[in-house]
């Protein structure tokens, strides 16, 4: 297997066709290959989601990262920039549903592109995520413990938060959903609701749920971390992403 | 989770910031969800910030919830000691 890949910093077209940051990862060889958008965590387009979009190189897909707080604080700081997107109300879904749709257009116009693009996302971005794989023309989502996918989040909250309860029938693709049995945002019983709004509607789905997991078992540096549900998760993700994307 | 909630609030007053360099703080974000540093899942947040100055003009501070509890007493019993009418 060739294990080299090639990662750096690019300019792509987002949502209005405004220049946003993006990190791509490339396999080395010439495909053809699926690709792979990575949509970060609310704290930011920092080096966790590298190492993530790097990840999915090393897997074989062409993977990006848009910087979804390119337009408020460009050049700053990973955490700097979260917290200025954070103060002007954090990012808004059309926004989010038009840099997510630039990145998966970089994506096919790649020459070692096969036209198949999944995304995925962790945390606000697993709300993202499934965001995305509503309003665009996507192979494969990802929803990786996203709060308020189904739930109602609090009506004073700063951030224009609103759950994807009234878009899930319009799914494009098929949903690959990971979970922590012990998460409350999004708990057991959102995830329940999820599950029947999309069996209701006849969408293709594939949920995980992991005892000993709450939420963000995904993420190395943090407390959160849960490695047998990580494991796991990242063996269901790599066979979810082959299925779909021909990887 | 992401809990989302922000609280704004708007402040007249100096923070130490970047390169050790003093600023005028104008607001502050408060809340509760992921810290960068502290090793919680989730933390009372608090950035002192001039959003005039760009995203760099901050001080981040994360605390625990009793963390946090204890500061707001302090910072209440620390107001209540001065006399009144140096603090109106």
């Amino acid at each position: 297997m060739n294990d080299s890949l090639s990662a750096r910093t690019i300019e792509i077209a987002g949502h209005d066709a405004a220049a946003i940051e993006a990190y791509l990862a490339r396999p080395g060889g010439d495909g053809p290959r699926g690709g792979v958008v990575v949509i970060h965590h609310m704290p930011g387009y920092d080096r966790a989601s590298k190492e993530i979009t790097r990840r999915f190189a090393e897997l074989g897909y062409d993977a990006i990262c848009p910087n979804l707080y390119s337009r408020e604080a460009p050049g700053a700081a990973p955490d700097d920039a979260a917290a200025t997107a954070r103060a002007q109300g954090g990012v808004p879904d059309a926004r989010l549903i038009g840099d997510v749709g630039g990145a998966a257009e970089h994506l096919r116009s790649l020459p070692t592109s096969n036209g198949k693009v999944g995304v995925i996302g962790y945390c606000s971005g697993g709300r993202q995520s499934v965001l995305a794989a509503c309003n665009l023309d996507l192979d494969a989502a990802v929803d990786c413990y996203g709060a308020f996918v189904t739930g109602t989040p609090p009506s004073d909250y700063a951030l224009k938060i609103t759950n994807l309860v009234d878009q899930l029938p319009n799914l494009r693709c098929p949903l690959l959903g990971l979970f922590g049995n012990e998460d409350k945002f999004p708990s057991p019983k959102q995830v329940d609701e999820l599950e029947q709004i999309l069996d209701d509607n006849g969408k293709s789905h594939e949920f995980h749920r992991y005892d000993d997991a709450g939420h963000a078992f995904f993420a190395v540096d943090r407390p959160s971390y849960r490695v047998a549900a990580a494991n796991d998760g990242w063996q269901r993700i790599a066979e979810f992403f082959s299925a779909h994307l021909g990887g | 989770m992401c809990t989302y909630a922000t609280i704004a609030a708007p402040l007249d007053g100096s923070a130490k910031g970047p390169n050790g360099s003093w600023f005028h703080v104008t607001d502050a974000s408060v809340y509760f969800d992921h810290p960068v540093h502290a090793m919680a899942e989730h933390t009372l947040n608090i950035d002192f910030a001039a959003p005039a100055d760009g995203p760099t003009a901050r001080v981040a501070v994360e605390l625990t919830a009793a963390s946090a509890r204890e500061l707001v007493t302090a910072i209440q019993a620390a107001l209540a000691s001065a006399p009144a009418e140096l603090t109106a």
